[in-house]
């Protein structure tokens, strides 16, 4: 199973992003074979309904969780439809927050918690 | 002749000087007042009115007949606003984010997308007198106002004086307001934020190429903030309205500036005076 964690950089020992849809990568986690890489978030450069453009990279990766700081209605909205599964409120470095995934210590949303543009 | 009323920054006294200056003028003709300020219309708390009509502004927005799509995505790719997303073989459409314009139902080769219009506001018409006051309003958690401001724009009789009373700002809504207009008014306060958001009005304007000139609303004796501004660039200054503790009342209570102290009346058709000359030129 493949998650994506909103990052600030490409690997394991960078920070959690807490904005999903502008975020500069995605680094990415197989559970199956324990092995990290990163994609970078072309959806953070469209002028608006950037929340869209990144559920729609996700779902194109196959990703089924991701993990970040705020989700807003659209991205929200994309992901359910998608499928996948949203962790928020999460912060600190790629590698503790899949451990913490792991662990299952991550609340995951039932709703957006920040409106347009995570305010 | 159209004149709008435009300002930068909010909370500067275009309500205050449209409603003015459209019950200034009254004797002499029919005058119809547009709030185009249809995110937060104020200018019926001013004008006491007989209602008349009440019409529905809607855009029209792609439905999906799930029966006949085809999934193909050609929708989510000819959307340049991405309010289609083709997600694990579902199609979503985000309203929020649609701006009308149709290309999706167009190119969708299996006749499974169809316009549905969705409410954004509505535009109301009330009378007092031979004033005809013109209002929109943008429904709650909508978030494109251009489109109502144009609805009300589209619903004002053509040959009358018209006054727009325009949102704050200098983005879309704004040039929805003053767009086309013959003149327009700025209205400012002598702080450095009113002249920065004057200053950005003002390029606006010029791209738009409306005239304008500048009324400074809470002047105060002596801060010249505006007027060096305004001598450096060569723009008019066309009205002062004093910082009165007694002209904030009165107004707090819904009562303009010409019905205040009816000094202002001749001041407001002066105001108009210079405006169509300014106009005819």
């Amino acid at each position: 199973m493949m998650i994506a964690i909103s990052a600030f950089g490409k690997n394991q020992d960078s920070g959690v992003n807490p904005r999903l849809g502008r975020c500069e990568y995605f680094v990415l986690y197989d559970t199956g074979t324990g092995q990290y890489s990163a994609i970078e978030n072309s959806g953070r450069l469209s002028p608006g309904a950037a929340g869209i453009a990144t559920a729609t990279l996700l779902n194109d990766q196959q990703v089924q969780a991701v993990i970040t700081g705020n989700i807003g209605p659209n991205a929200y909205k994309g992901l359910e439809a998608a499928g996948i599964k949203v962790y928020i409120g999460v912060s600190g470095k790629v590698k503790d927050v899949v451990e913490s995934y792991q662990k299952g210590l991550l609340s995951e949303a039932s709703a957006p918690n920040v409106g347009p543009h995570g305010r | 002749m159209n004149i709008s009323v435009a300002s930068g920054k909010g909370g500067t006294g275009k309500t205050m000087v449209a409603t003015s200056l459209a019950l200034a003028i009254l004797n002499d003709q029919p005058v119809q007042l547009l709030d185009c300020d249809v995110e937060e219309p104020n200018a019926h708390l001013f004008i006491r009115q007989d209602a008349i009509k009440s019409t529905n502004v809607s855009l029209p927005i792609p439905q999906v007949d799930y029966d006949k799509c085809q999934y193909c995505g050609k929708c989510a790719e000819v959307c340049r606003f991405k309010a289609i997303a083709f997600l694990k073989k579902t199609l979503v459409i985000f309203p929020d984010v649609c701006h009308s314009c149709s290309a999706c139902w167009h190119f969708c080769p299996s006749g499974a997308l169809v316009p549905a219009p969705r409410k954004v506001g509505t535009v109301n018409i009330g009378r007092s007198g031979e004033l005809k006051l013109i209002t929109g309003r943008l429904n709650l958690g909508i978030h494109a106002s251009p489109p109502v401001i144009k609805a009300v724009r589209n619903t004002a009789e053509k040959e009358i004086i018209t006054i727009i009373d325009g949102p704050p700002g200098s983005s879309c809504p704004v040039m929805a307001a003053v767009e086309g207009t013959d003149y327009c008014l700025l209205v400012t306060e002598p702080t450095p934020f009113g002249l920065n958001d004057l200053s950005l009005a003002v390029d606006m304007l010029n791209v738009l190429k409306v005239p304008y000139g500048v009324i400074i609303n809470r002047d105060v004796p002596g801060s010249e903030i505006i007027d060096r501004y305004c001598q450096e660039k060569g723009i008019r200054i066309l009205l002062r309205i004093p910082l009165q503790m007694e002209i904030a009342r009165s107004y707090s209570r819904g009562i303009t500036l010409v019905e205040h102290d009816s000094a202002w009346t001749e001041r407001f058709a002066e105001l108009f005076r210079q405006v169509r000359r300014e106009v005819a030129k």
